[in-house]
C-alpha cells in the first residue's frame, strides 16, 4: 500500500476536529488534568493538549474498558432471563493525538483478543476506531520504542499520522484506507503536501537493546531459571499499577455483581503481578512468589507472545516504569538480560 | 551516611545479619530499595531527602524473609512500622536489626526495640505541612461537600492496589477486597466501589498508620489517599491520646490481637 502524504495547516486542525465531531464521532484526546495528561472524551478542540511526553495511562480503555459488561441477567422467581448487550450502542470513536507506541499497543491487544476465539466486544470496539496519531517531538529516558522496532514517527497502526513541523503546520501521512477516505472527504483540511521532511521534527530515542536479539534469549530455558528474576524483583510490591497503565496488558477477571434481582456479568482488568491472579480453588498457587510473577510479566511480552502471537507484547512506551512506585525499570532490566544472557 | 555504611559493612562481615534493606541509587534520578548481602555492597547504601519509601513493607514479604537475618535502614516511620509489626506478631522482638535514621538525619544504632521506644517518645514524625493544610481544609467542609470531594477525588482510582501493596500495615494474606463469598467490596472500579474500597482501607488502618505517606506516594494517578489514614490518626490522637507504633507493649488503639483467639480464620 503506497502511503499518501498531505499537510494540514496549523489553523485548520480545529476544522478537522469539528468536522469529525459533527459526523457524530466521540473524540478521545489528551487533556490536562491537574498535573497530568490523560485521555478523555472531549467536547471542544481547546480542551486538547499536545504538550506531553506520555499520558499516565494508555488508551486501551477505549477498546478494552476497565469494566465491560458482558450480559445482564434478571431473576423472577425461579426464572433467570439473560439479556445480551446491545452491540449497536458501541460508539464511533476517534482517538486523537495518540503517540506511535500507544497506537501499536492496539496490535498487541488484537493479537490476544483474536488469537483463537474472536472476542466480539473487542473487535466491535476496534472496528469503530479511527486513529489519528501524532509523532513524538519529545521523549524521556523511560521511552524505548526504538528497541522494539518502533520509533517516534512510526506509522504502524495509525489511520493518519500527524507530525508537527517547525512552523506549526502538520505533515499528514494517510496510512490506511480509512485515513485516505477521511482526507478525501475533507479536501479543505488535507491540502497539498509541503516540502518538509518528517525526520527533522522527531525526537531521537536511544536504542537500549534489540528485540530481535533479546527474544531468543528470553526464550532460553536458562533465562527462565536464572537467579536474575529474584535479585531484580525483591523490591517489587506485587500491585497492578504496571499492568493497568500498560497499552498491551490484556489480563482480565470475570465477575458477577447483583443488585437484588438485577445482575450483571462483567470483565475487568486484572494483573499477573497480583498474588491472587493464579491462585487455585485448592489454595495452591503455581506462581507462589513475586519473582515468578515479575518473570511472567516480561516473559509473556518477550518470549510467549512472539512465539504464539507473532508480536512483541511491549511497545516501549515506558508507562509501567513511570507508574511503578518502587522504580522497577523495564528497559533497564531488558537491557541487562540482552547483555548478560 | 558513613557511619551507616560502616555499620552495615560490619554487620555483614561478622555475619550478624544476612541482608540489609536500605536505599540505593535507582534509575532516572530515583532511589529505590536495595537488598545488600555482601560487605562490598555496603557502599551502595545512600540516605537523602529522596529516601521516603517505608522499607518496612519488605519485612513481611516471603522472598525477603528467606534471605535470612535482616537489618533495615529505618527513618522514623520505619521504626514505628517495626514496633507495630512486633506487637502484631509479624516479627519477633529484636529479630530485625534496626539501623535508625533520626528526624535530624543522624544515624542511630539501636540495640533493642526498647531503645526505639525511648527515642520515639519525643521524636515522632508529624504530617508534612501541606498535608496538614489539606486535612484542615477537608475537615472544615460540610458533610455533603466532603462526600462530593472524596467522590470526585476517588473517581479516577483504577483499583491497581499499589496503595495497599506499598503499605507495611496491609500485610493480610487475603485482603477483604478479594473475598467474594460473600463479596464485601465491589471488584470493579466504579464510583461507589472505589469509595467503599478506600473507606474500608482507611478503617483497617485507623490507629495503625505510621504516617509514612507511601500509600499516596505510590498511587500512579496521584490520588492523595494518605490523607484518609492521616486523618484517622488525628482522630485517634484527639480521642484516645495515642499514636501508632510508639510501643510494642500495647495494641493499637482500635484493634487488638490475641494469639489464643478461638476463631481459626485469624492467623
Ligand atoms: S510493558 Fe511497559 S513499556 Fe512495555 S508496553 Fe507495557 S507499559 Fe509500555
Ligand atoms: S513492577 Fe512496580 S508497578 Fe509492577 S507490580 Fe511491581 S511494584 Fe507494582
Ligand atoms: S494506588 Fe491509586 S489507583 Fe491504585 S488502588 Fe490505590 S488509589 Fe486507586
Ligand atoms: S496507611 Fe499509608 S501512610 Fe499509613 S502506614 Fe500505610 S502506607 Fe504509610
Amino acid at each position: 500500500m503506497s502511503m499518501e502524504i498531505k499537510s494540514i495547516q496549523k489553523d485548520s486542525l480545529d476544522k478537522l476536529f469539528n468536522s469529525l465531531k459533527s459526523r457524530g464521532n466521540l473524540i478521545y484526546a489528551p487533556v490536562k488534568v491537574k498535573n497530568e495528561v490523560q485521555f478523555d472524551f472531549v467536547e471542544k478542540f481547546e480542551q486538547i493538549t499536545d504538550d506531553f511526553i506520555q499520558t499516565t495511562q494508555s488508551v486501551k480503555n477505549s477498546v478494552f474498558p476497565k469494566i465491560e459488561t458482558l450480559f445482564k441477567f434478571v431473576k423472577t422467581g425461579k426464572e433467570v432471563k439473560m439479556l445480551d448487550m446491545d452491540m449497536s450502542l458501541i460508539p464511533e470513536i476517534v482517538i486523537w493525538g495518540i503517540h506511535p507506541c500507544d497506537v501499536w499497543g492496539f496490535d498487541s491487544l488484537r493479537a490476544i483478543f483474536t488469537w483463537d476465539t474472536h472476542d466480539m466486544f473487542f473487535e466491535k470496539r476496534m472496528d469503530k476506531l479511527t486513529i489519528i496519531g501524532m509523532s513524538c517531538a519529545k521523549a524521556d529516558d523511560y521511552c524505548f520504542c526504538t528497541s522494539v522496532n518502533l520509533g517516534p514517527g512510526s506509522t504502524k497502526g495509525s489511520d493518519v499520522l500527524l507530525t508537527k513541523t517547525g512552523n506549526g503546520d502538520y505533515i499528514a501521512e494517510l496510512v490506511s484506507d480509512k485515513g485516505k477516505a477521511l482526507a478525501t472527504s475533507m479536501p479543505d483540511v488535507f491540502v497539498q503536501a509541503v516540502q518538509s521532511k518528517k525526520e527533522d521534527f522527531l525526537v531521537v530515542v536511544e536504542k537500549r537493546f534489540d528485540s530481535e536479539s533479546l527474544i531468543p534469549k528470553m526464550q532460553k530455558k536458562e533465562t527462565f531459571d536464572s537467579p536474575f528474576w529474584v535479585t531484580n524483583s525483591l523490591r517489587c510490591l506485587g500491585c497492578g499499577a504496571c499492568a493497568y497503565v500498560c497499552p498491551t496488558c490484556a489480563c482480565f477477571d470475570i465477575q458477577d455483581e447483583g443488585y437484588g434481582a438485577r445482575n450483571i456479568r462483567f470483565r475487568c482488568w486484572d494483573s499477573c503481578g497480583l498474588k491472587q491472579f493464579t491462585i487455585h480453588t485448592s489454595g495452591h498457587n503455581p506462581r507462589e512468589v513475586q519473582s515468578q510473577r515479575w518473570r511472567q510479566r516480561l516473559m509473556h511480552k518477550f518470549a510467549y507472545m512472539p512465539e504464539r502471537n507473532k508480536v512483541t507484547g511491549c511497545v516501549g512506551c515506558g508507562k509501567c516504569s513511570r507508574a511503578c512506585p518502587v522504580d522497577m525499570n523495564i528497559a533497564e532490566q531488558l537491557q541487562e538480560i540482552d547483555q548478560k544472557m | 551516611m558513613d557511619s551507616l555504611r560502616r555499620k552495615a559493612q560490619q554487620l555483614l562481615e561478622s555475619k550478624e545479619v544476612d541482608c540489609i534493606i536500605g536505599y540505593n541509587e535507582g534509575s532516572s534520578g530515583n532511589v529505590h530499595a536495595g537488598f545488600i548481602t555482601t560487605p562490598g555492597q555496603a557502599e551502595k547504601l545512600i540516605f537523602d531527602d529522596r529516601c521516603k519509601q517505608n522499607l518496612g513493607v519488605y519485612l513481611t514479604k516471603h522472598e525477603v524473609m528467606r534471605l535470612g537475618k535482616l537489618a533495615i535502614v529505618a527513618p522514623v516511620p520505619v521504626m514505628r512500622t517495626v514496633l507495630i509489626l512486633t506487637y502484631e506478631c509479624q516479627i519477633v522482638e529484636n529479630s530485625v536489626k534496626v539501623l535508625g535514621i533520626g528526624l535530624d538525619g543522624q544515624f542511630l544504632d539501636f540495640n533493642e526495640y526498647a531503645d526505639i521506644e525511648k527515642y520515639l517518645t519525643d521524636h515522632c514524625n508529624e504530617h508534612p505541612e501541606e498535608d496538614k493544610k489539606l486535612i484542615e481544609k477537608i475537615s472544615a467542609m460540610s458533610v455533603e461537600e466532603r462526600w462530593d470531594f472524596w467522590h470526585e477525588t476517588l473517581k479516577p482510582c483504577i483499583k491497581c492496589f499499589a496503595c495497599r501493596q506499598a503499605c507495611p500495615m496491609c500485610y493480610c494474606v487475603r485482603c477483604q477486597v478479594e473475598c467474594n463469598q460473600p463479596q464485601w467490596i465491589p471488584v470493579q472500579s466504579s464510583e461507589l466501589g472505589n469509595m467503599e474500597w478506600h473507606f474500608m482501607r482507611a478503617m483497617h488502618l485507623a490507629g495503625r498508620c505510621t504516617g509514612c505517606g507511601d500509600c499516596g506516594r505510590s498511587c500512579p494517578l496521584g490520588i492523595p489517599v494518605h490523607l484518609l489514614t492521616f486523618k484517622m490518626s488525628d482522630v485517634v490522637l484527639d480521642n484516645f491520646n495515642t499514636k501508632a507504633g510508639l510501643t510494642i507493649k500495647e495494641p493499637s488503639t482500635l484493634s487488638t490481637y490475641k494469639a489464643n483467639d478461638k476463631e481459626t480464620f485469624i492467623r
